[in-house]
C-alpha cells in the first residue's frame, strides 16, 4: 500500500537494543508508512535500510536528529518512482566462496553485468580467510547459461575462489 | 509410483471459487471438522477440484483458500518433477498427521501469498489418516517427498497458518521475482 513519495532511511553505527522501536516509534508518530526494509548486523554494526512512504522526510530527519548521538548516524534521501523491471528472466543463485583478496566481488558481478543480468540480493561475509558470497541474479531470457558459468568460472579461478550457479528452485503450492 | 486410493464417488463438476489472498481473515482461521459423508462437503470437494484445476501451477488447494472454514483440502501433485510417490488427484477431509519425519528444507510459494517464496523445513515422510469426500471410511496415506510437503503445506492452512508463519530465519522470506 504505497502512499505518496518513497524514501529511504539509511541507519547504521553502534548496535544497542531499542534502536528499531526508537526508529519505527518516531516514524509512525509522524504519519510514517514503513514499506520494505531490511536490517542486519555487519561485523556487529548495526545496518537498516528502511523505506517508508506518507509524513513528510524533513520532519522524520529532525526528529530522528534525537538519536543520532547514541553513536548511530541516521540519512533520510528521497527516492525517485522505482524503475519497473518489464524483462522476461529467469531467476539463478550464485554462491562463491574462498580465500579472501581484493576484487572477488567486483570479478564476479562483472560477469553477471556483462550477460545483462540483474543482481536482486546479495550478502557477502567474512570470517577469518573465508570469504562468501551468495547473489540472487535475474538473467534475461535468452541467456546462454552455459556461457555465463563458463566466463563465472575463468573470472573466479582468476582470484582464486570457486564459484557455482544454479536455478532458484521454488515449490508452488 | 502410483498409490491408489479407493474410488473417489464420483463428484459432480464443481465451480470455480476466487482465491482469496493474504491478509483475508480466513487465511489465519482454524477450520472446523466436517461430515465427509454431507452433501455439502461433497460439493465443496468438486468446487476445491474445479478451482485448483483452472489455476496455473496449482497442485493444492484448502477449504478456505476460497473462503470455507472446513477441514478438507484437494491435491495433485502428478505432474510435478519432485514428487516420488503420489496418490494422485484426490481430496481429503479432516486430516490428521499421524507420522511427520526427516525434515528438509526447501523454497515454497502459495496462490494465497503470490508476492513472496520462503524456505521452510517439512517432513519428507508423512502418514496421514482422514476421510474421503462422501464416504464414512478412514483411508491412510503413506507418502514421501514432494507430496509429503505439499501435505503439510495444505493442512497448515486448515489450522490458520501460511508458509510465511514457518519460514525458517529473517533472511528466508524472499519477494518473489516475477519475470518468469
Ligand atoms: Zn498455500
Amino acid at each position: 500500500m504505497s502512499n505518496g513519495d518513497s524514501y529511504a532511511i539509511t541507519v547504521v553505527g553502534h548496535d544497542r537494543p531499542g534502536i528499531i522501536a526508537d526508529v519505527t516509534g518516531a516514524i509512525a508518530d509522524l504519519g510514517g508508512n514503513l514499506e520494505d526494509s531490511s536490517m542486519t548486523l555487519l561485523r556487529g554494526h548495526f545496518a537498516w535500510t528502511l523505506v517508508v512512504t506518507g509524513s513528510d522526510p524533513v520532519e522524520i530527519e529532525h526528529r530522528l536528529e534525537s538519536l543520532r548521538h547514541n553513536g548511530l548516524r541516521i540519512s533520510v534521501i528521497a527516492l525517485p518512482e522505482a524503475p519497473s523491471h518489464g524483462d522476461a528472466g529467469a531467476v539463478y543463485v550464485m554462491s562463491v566462496h574462498g580465500g579472501d583478496r581484493p576484487g572477488i566481488v567486483s570479478a564476479l558481478t562483472k560477469v553477471i553485468a556483462e550477460a545483462g543480468g540483474n543482481i536482486v540480493d546479495l550478502t557477502t561475509r567474512l570470517s577469518g580467510d573465508l570469504y562468501v558470497l551468495v547473489a540472487e541474479v535475474v538473467l534475461p531470457a535468452d541467456t546462454d547459461i552455459a556461457v555465463v558459468e563458463r566466463n563465472l568460472s575463468e573470472a573466479a579461478t582468476a582470484v582464486g575462489v570457486g564459484v557455482t550457479l544454479r536455478p532458484e528452485d521454488i515449490d508452488l503450492l | 509410483m502410483t498409490d491408489l486410493l479407493p474410488d473417489l464417488p464420483k463428484l459432480h463438476v464443481g465451480r470455480q471459487r476466487d482465491v482469496l489472498r493474504a491478509p483475508h481473515a480466513a487465511l489465519a482461521t482454524t477450520c472446523i471438522e466436517v461430515d465427509p459423508h454431507s452433501d455439502d462437503t461433497v460439493a465443496l470437494a468438486a468446487d476445491l477440484l474445479a478451482t485448483m484445476d483452472v489455476s496455473p501451477g496449482c497442485v493444492g488447494l484448502a477449504a478456505n483458500q476460497i473462503g470455507v472454514s472446513a477441514r478438507v483440502f484437494c491435491l495433485d501433485v502428478s505432474a510435478h518433477p519432485k514428487a516420488r510417490t503420489c496418490h494422485g488427484r484426490f481430496v481429503l477431509v479432516n486430516p490428521v498427521i499421524e507420522v511427520a519425519t526427516r525434515k528438509e528444507r526447501a523454497r515454497e510459494g502459495c496462490m494465497s501469498v503470490p508476492d513472496f517464496t520462503g524456505d521452510v523445513r517439512r517432513a519428507s515422510r508423512l502418514e496421514i489418516r482422514g476421510y474421503l469426500p462422501g464416504t464414512a471410511e478412514p483411508v491412510l496415506i503413506k507418502t514421501d517427498a514432494f507430496e509429503a510437503r505439499a501435505i503439510q503445506h495444505e493442512v497448515d492452512h486448515l489450522d490458520g497458518l501460511l508458509f510465511v508463519d514457518r519460514v525458517v530465519d529473517a533472511r528466508a522470506l524472499h519477494p518473489r521475482q516475477t519475470y518468469l
